[in-house]
């Protein structure tokens, strides 16, 4: 069997509770919502946490409120069972109920949350191993070695930014709300990300994530494609959210996110720039769709050649905005 | 725990699977990949299919847990039970429980599934031997003795 390791359990009642719990633990603590990612990496010893710190149930994590013309609040412990129960998300946010349709599987869907699917640890073929496994091949910079076996002349990690909620937020234009020890901020989704395999949140270990406001998106389209190898379980190896706001028969604005293509969702401000001003027609599409490919580097540590992945992000890009723009391409890869 | 209390004091770090199995002797829920993979180790907490390997029993305080033992209505198989049964859709059986689970879930909320529905509720659940088909075919009889006896 893969047991957990020996830990402590918190289940705090209010945030304060939480932030308290979390601050006498210091680095010993981990904050966990569904565990559904979190549970396998203990398992396999990638995190070893002396404390965990539940967060579910904390009250103020649990809502989903709209707000008058300005778009609506989601707990971060909403479960993504619960997203994608809520018929009036999928109406305001086709690319939200996409993503999260997406995710896992039904019972990973009834356990893991939207915050904690915003939050998940990055990705790589040589980190998601068991002890054994990487103790064997020599442990990568991410977890104690010295080495990165996909760019062993390099000082950094490449490990992939796997969340499927990421990209869409980033192209939804959410807003972020976190508390921590000194108080709270609101941020951008954009902002929540860093171009490191290791520190890839901007949020510190003590701050908890609240919840995710997305402001309205009257007259916005949306979509979500992905690639992965079978249909359900497996995570994003390209993920590729868009966005678009048209008016008078043109593109107002547009915006283009993909994941799990580096180490944080990445906003493709070429290929926006080419949609933004013009009809979504072929030829600005194909323009866009080339603009997608052409600004991505993926690497040789997820499923599939990363080559193809490259390739299959002009692919989608293409699919995506034809969705959008009411003219779906139909045969070939599903990108669900 | 299917419809009985037992009080037990079990580590907390301990799975609900781990328990289940080591601690309530309940060796019929599977354990498969326990990393959330394969859906062998499915039990149903309050209706809803959850993965055993990842659940601890310290979340689920008050909450009302189904496995596959639980099953038999008033000492007769549950009609998944005979419909798996008889169409073959039993092969090792290893990833049986989590399925007939998982299948009860779906039927209890949407008692006539499409095709599509069906292999959707069940697609966080493998299975290495039928190839699915008959497992499909067994969920759509099942649901069909059912709305038959409810009417």
């Amino acid at each position: 069997m893969l047991r957990l390791p020996p830990f402590q359990y918190f289940a705090p009642r209010s945030l304060d509770e939480a932030l308290r719990i979390l601050s006498d633990h210091g680095p010993e603590a981990q904050i966990v919502a569904g565990g559904t990612d979190l549970y396998p990496k203990m398992k396999r010893r990638q995190i070893q946490p002396r404390a965990l710190v539940s967060v579910r149930r904390i009250p103020e994590l649990s809502h989903i409120a709209w707000m008058a013309h300005d778009g609506v609040t989601l707990g971060a412990g909403v479960t993504l069972a619960r997203v994608l129960a809520c018929e009036n998300l999928a109406i305001a946010y086709p690319a939200l109920a996409r993503a999260c349709a997406g995710i896992a599987h039904p019972p990973i869907r009834s356990m893991g949350t939207i915050g904690g699917n915003l939050c998940i640890d990055t990705r790589c073929t040589y980190y998601d191993q068991t002890f054994f496994w990487r103790e064997a091949l020599g442990f990568c910079l991410k977890k104690g070695g010295t080495v990165c076996p996909v760019a062993p002349g390099g000082t950094r990690c490449w490990a992939v930014s796997s969340s499927d909620g990421a990209p869409v937020m980033i192209a939804l234009g959410a807003q972020l709300r976190l508390i921590g020890p000194h108080g709270e901020r609101t941020i951008a989704a954009e902002e929540f990300y860093r171009d490191d395999g290791i520190q890839y949140l901007a949020k510190a270990p003590e701050e908890i994530l609240v919840e995710v406001r997305l402001p309205c998106r009257e007259g916005w389209r949306s979509t979500y494609w992905k690639l992965r190898r079978r249909g359900a379980i497996d995570f994003p190896v390209l993920g590729i959210a868009v966005a678009v706001c048209m008016e008078s028969g043109r593109c107002r604005e547009a915006r283009i996110v993909l994941g799990a293509v580096g180490s944080c969702p990445k906003r493709i401000r070429e290929a926006e720039g080419i949609l933004e001003g013009n009809p979504l027609e072929p030829d600005v599409i194909e323009a866009a769709a080339r603009a997608v490919s052409r600004a991505i580097r993926p690497l040789e540590n997820t499923d599939f050649l990363h080559l193809y992945r490259k390739k299959v992000a002009s692919v989608f890009a293409q699919r995506a905005l034809h969705e959008l723009a009411g003219t779906p391409l139909t045969g070939g890869l599903s990108g669900t | 725990m299917n419809g009985e209390q037992h009080p037990l004091a079990v580590p907390v770090y301990k799975t609900l699977l781990e328990v289940l199995r080591e601690d309530l002797h309940l060796t019929g829920t599977k354990h498969g990949c326990e990393l959330g993979e394969c859906g062998a180790c499915t039990v149903l907490v309050d209706g809803e299919p959850v993965l055993s390997c990842l659940a601890l029993p310290i979340e689920l305080e008050g909450r009302e847990i189904l496995t596959i033992e639980g099953l038999m209505e008033g000492g007769r198989p549950h009609p998944l039970q005979s419909a798996f049964a008889e169409m073959g859709a039993v092969q090792c059986g290893y990833c049986t429980p989590g399925i007939v689970l998982s299948a009860k879930a779906l039927l209890d909320r949407n008692p006539m599934p499409t095709r599509q529905e069906i292999a959707e509720a069940l697609s966080g659940n493998l299975c290495r031997c039928t190839g699915y088909i008959q497992i499909l075919d067994a969920v759509e009889r099942a649901g069909a003795r059912m709305r038959e006896r409810r009417s």
